[in-house]
């Protein structure tokens, strides 16, 4: 068992000034998750007659994609490859001193405490992360032929859970490795070739429109990744953008 | 109430092609006239909104996450089931229609699981022209892989991501609608009441979880595809929101409930390990096609895993089911699980676990084939348990899963209220008593992308609508309803926490109403479950206030939908006297211990009438009929 000081972000709501408190957590077992601890923590808040922490989840098997947090100053905190709910409290030791904090973008403004706006990445999507087809009519399976590589490939970049680490991560909070993962799943699949300049283009243009960053190949974000998505992404995106503006898209 | 199926004539094989012939049309000028309100933005949501938006419907989406593509699907694992007979292995529309009839232990509707694996072809390609990246076979084909209770290859799958990249298929498909204007989106809002004007379903309330305001939603059609409600036992691999809101208050405003006793109870999970513990993950189900469970044949027997021999260790599932061996149906490998660990036999700190190893399948193909097939769900099992699956054996359990039980629906997908339809894991269904592993998406994605687009112009052009506006008294009085509910419920200001009551429900549900049941168990939750709501209206904490983002008071609004809920459940087990798929009465079994079904009395879907906050349920019956099958004991040995 350990007993650790955290210090969280608090922040009643996006018009209020926010400030880190302190908060003990006593007997943490090393084998709780990173949000059972918090979970604890926000028990011991309501009985005591205090606000509970509020922070985003859901799935807590590191998929939804919902849960994020700075942890020291990282995202997800220390673990690689890892999201905040699949942390568990065995990387950290007795006596250890925890800052959490939000994801901090202009881009993703503060709901209340841990909890941020990220519907910035769904209005990426929309702008043409998707391939036009309407339910029906399909043809056969089979008949769209993929070879195992590129179907692997597709895959690495199309594993992407919409947590937003990377911007989180970015020292300019640019959303390159979100777009460039969808840009490269549907590009490197031979359904996706129809659009591929448009859709470039257009997610490109709302990105800045978001006010996101632009990328400086730190690779914060590619380290941040809980699903470990390869900057590679970004040099697809870069390239298909400058195909596609030689080939001046519509 | 009058239950009618409103199954089609003819021969099974043909009902659903006539069908389609002869239900009305909504010519596609008049569709941009009606408004069509999709509560949920899973499989079965998102399909179903991107779909009938694209025929020209205007569509209102809800969900409680902040992007819908965040909605429970997103966690499924293992893989969706087609009956492509791509692998030439025999097989076919109709055995993977045998095979879920005969997974449900013959308790599902036959019309509804026959138009299932139909649909399941098409479902492979549109999935596949949306760029769903499914694995594939080196010359470019889809690839394909078991999973339990069929003896054919027919599941295919996106690495153990399969749920994650059919939901953003769906998601795109509905961000591509929400970017042409054609669908509007609320996240972050939750349905808290359904609307009835002239007893039609005409709109919903809901409460923007952002600033706390409640506010109503009308349209000429509500369908609600908000998925399972497995939390009724708080720990189950559902995601943690996961709840029976929408279709409890549906029930209460007359949509029959049925089956709510039949919840499954998957076998490949990782154990328990402490009373923080807030969920339990899945291990998918494709682990048992190389995977072997086996318990130390002694009791106590406290050594090792790789310090027992072979000779003393007790391949149960092999030795019982010889010809499905690993990969028996869920509810027969979960019973046998606990029955092992019930002797004493039970392996890890609890006892109440059972070993899934891959050392031989290590040895025959080697580690880097495994880490090909499952190499993330072996990581996700060593980042939460701190042990490594290459070199010891997984420990795993069973745990609630999948709710087959639902809202009642006819084979348009029709609640009993007319003009509300629920789809997906919301609905009752074409599972039966037990779900076949990979079928939930299936159906999910069958319902929203090829049933629901049909059969709702069926309703609409029928007309017959008045005009409707949320000033009208039907939505004031609702809106009114729930702020009087949530003031109540921040005015308690008691002792204890939502989690603890929700927790106590959880152990009332597991012990009694869980993988096995019986008279006794159950009447004593039906005494339980009253005493523990009453501590929670006059005891329960909710702190903060109505009108801010406040987690407390969603999960609390929850949480007493799930006290009300789980007192139906236990009333459909008691009624049950048979055991059926997942539905064990241990009344009612075998000389050997297998489930033990009643056709005689229990060939029905028990339908239940809401009949008022003080009076006991009715039970409306739908005899289950089959006419191209046989009734037959299942049989997995
Ligand atoms: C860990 C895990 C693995 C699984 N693996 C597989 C598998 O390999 N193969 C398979 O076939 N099945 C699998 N399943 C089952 C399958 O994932 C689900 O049954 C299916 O995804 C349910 O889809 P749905 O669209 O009905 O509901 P969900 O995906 O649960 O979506 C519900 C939606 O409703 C919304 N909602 C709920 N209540 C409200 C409310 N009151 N107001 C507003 N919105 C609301 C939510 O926001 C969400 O958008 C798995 C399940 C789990 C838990
Ligand atoms: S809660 Fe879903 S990814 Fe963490």
């Amino acid at each position: 068992m350990m007993n650790l000081k955290l210090h969280v972000w608090r922040q009643p709501s996006a018009k209020d000034t926010g400030r880190l408190e302190t908060y003990e957590a006593r007997d943490v077992s090393p084998d709780m998750s990173f949000l059972e601890m918090l979970d604890v923590v926000n028990e011991d808040l309501i009985v005591t007659g205090k606000r509970p922490i509020a922070f985003d989840h859901d799935c807590r098997e590191g998929i939804c994609g919902s849960c994020g947090m700075m942890i020291n100053g990282v995202a997800h905190g220390p673990q690689r490859g890892t999201a905040t709910c699949q942390l568990h409290m065995r990387t950290f030791k007795d006596g250890d001193e925890i800052v959490i904090e939000p994801w901090r973008a202009q881009a993703f403004p503060i709901i209340k405490d841990l909890v941020v706006d990220r519907s910035a990445f769904d209005r990426i999507i929309q702008r043409g992360g998707y391939i036009s087809v309407n339910t029906g009519g399909a043809p056969d399976g089979n008949d769209i032929l993929v070879g195992k590589d590129r179907a692997d490939h597709a895959m690495d970049a199309a594993a992407c859970i919409g947590c937003g680490a990377c911007v989180a991560a970015c020292p300019n909070a640019s959303s390159s490795l979100f777009t460039g993962a969808k840009i490269t799943h549907l590009g490197k699949l031979p359904q996706g070739q129809p659009e591929r300049d448009r859709r470039v283009v257009a997610m490109v243009e709302q990105m800045d429109e978001e006010g996101f960053g632009n990328c400086s190949w730190f690779g914060e974000c590619q380290e941040a990744c809980p699903k470990e998505i390869s900057i590679d992404v970004i040099k697809q995106m870069n390239h298909d953008y400058v195909a596609a503006a030689a080939r001046g898209s519509d | 109430m009058e239950l009618n199926s409103k199954v089609p004539p003819g021969p099974l094989t043909a009902k659903w092609d006539q069908h389609k012939f002869d239900i009305k049309l909504v010519n596609p000028a008049n569709k941009r006239k009606y408004d069509i309100i999709v509560v949920g933005s899973g499989l079965a949501g998102a399909s179903a909104a991107a779909t009938l938006s694209e025929l020209g419907y205007r569509i209102k989406c809800f969900c409680f996450q902040d992007s819908p593509r965040r909605a429970h699907s997103i966690a499924a694992q293992g893989g969706i089931n087609a009956a492509k007979n791509y692998q030439n292995d025999g097989d076919s529309v109709f055995r993977l229609f045998y095979d879920t009839l005969k997974g449900g232990d013959f308790r599902s509707r036959e019309s509804n699981s026959y138009r299932l694996a139909q649909l399941s072809v098409n479902i492979i390609d549109q999935c596949v022209a949306q760029g769903v990246p499914f694995a594939r076979e080196y010359g470019g084909t889809l690839a394909n892989r078991s999973f339990g209770g069929a003896q054919v290859s027919r599941t295919f799958y996106a690495r153990g991501q399969t749920g994650q990249q059919l939901l953003l298929g769906a998601y795109q498909a509905l961000e591509k609608q929400i970017a042409k204007g054609l669908v509007t989106m609320y996240p972050r809002t939750e349905m808290l009441d359904l609307v009835m004007i002239d007893g039609r379903a005409r709109g919903i309330v809901v409460r923007n979880l952002i600033t706390g305001k409640i506010e109503s939603h009308a349209a000429d059609a509500v369908v609600l595809a908000t998925g399972g409600y497995s939390n009724v036992f708080y720990l189950s691999t559902n995601a943690r929101g996961s709840n029976a809101t929408a279709i409890w208050r549906a029930y209460k405003r007359g949509a029959a409930f049925a089956n709510p006793c039949f919840t499954q109870i998957h076998p490949t999970c990782i154990p328990v390990s402490g009373d923080y513990q807030s969920k339990l993950t899945l291990m998918s189900e494709s682990l048992r096609n190389d995977g072997r469970v086996w318990v130390p044949k002694a009791k106590g027997d406290k050594r090792a895993p790789n310090d027992i021999p072979h000779a003393e260790r007790d391949y149960y599932l092999e030795r019982k089911y010889p010809a499905f061996g690993n990969l028996g149906p869920r509810d027969i490998t979960s019973r046998a699980a606990k029955e092992v660990c019930d002797e004493g036999r039970g392996v890890g700190e609890s006892g109440r676990g059972v070993y899934l190893d891959f050392a031989d399948a290590i040895k025959r193909l080697g580690d880097s084939t495994i880490t090909e097939r499952y190499g993330n769900l072996f990581e996700m099992y060593e980042r939460i348990t701190d042990e490594n699956p290459y070199k010891v054996p997984m420990r795993i359990y069973p745990a609630p899963h999948y709710t087959m039980g639902g809202l009642w629906v006819d084979y348009n997908l029709m609640t009993t209220i007319p003009g509300l339809y629920a789809l997906g894991e919301a609905n009752f269904s074409d599972h039966g008593a037990n779900r076949l592993g990979a079928s939930a998406l299936m159906q999910g994605l069958a319902d929203g992308y090829f049933v629901i687009p049909y059969t709702i112009g069926d309703y609409l052009a029928r007309g017959g609508f008045n005009a409707v506006n949320t000033d009208m008294p039907e939505f004031k009085s609702t809106e009114r309803e729930i702020a009087e509910k949530t003031s109540k419920l921040l005015a308690i200001d008691g002792k204890r926490t939502v989690d603890s009551i929700h927790r106590e429900l959880g152990h009332i549900m597991w012990d009694y109403c869980g993988m096995s049941r019986n008279d006794a168990g159950l009447h004593k939750a039906l005494d339980m479950i009253p005493k523990l709501r009453e501590e929670f209206w006059t005891d329960v904490n909710v702190p903060g206030s109505a009108v801010e983002l406040n987690q407390a008071l969603e999960k609390a609004g929850r949480v007493s939908d799930f006290l009300e809920l789980a007192q139906l459940m236990v009333r459909d087990a008691i009624n049950r006297t048979e055991s059926c798929g997942a539905h064990f009465r241990e009344e009612s079994q075998t000389p050997d211990g297998e489930a033990l079904r009643d056709d005689e009395h229990f060939a029905y879907v028990a339908a239940w009438e809401y009949a008022g906050a003080d009076a006991a349920p009715i039970l409306n019956k739908e005899p289950l009929e089959f006419e191209s099958i046989h009734l037959s004991t299942r049989n997995y040995k």
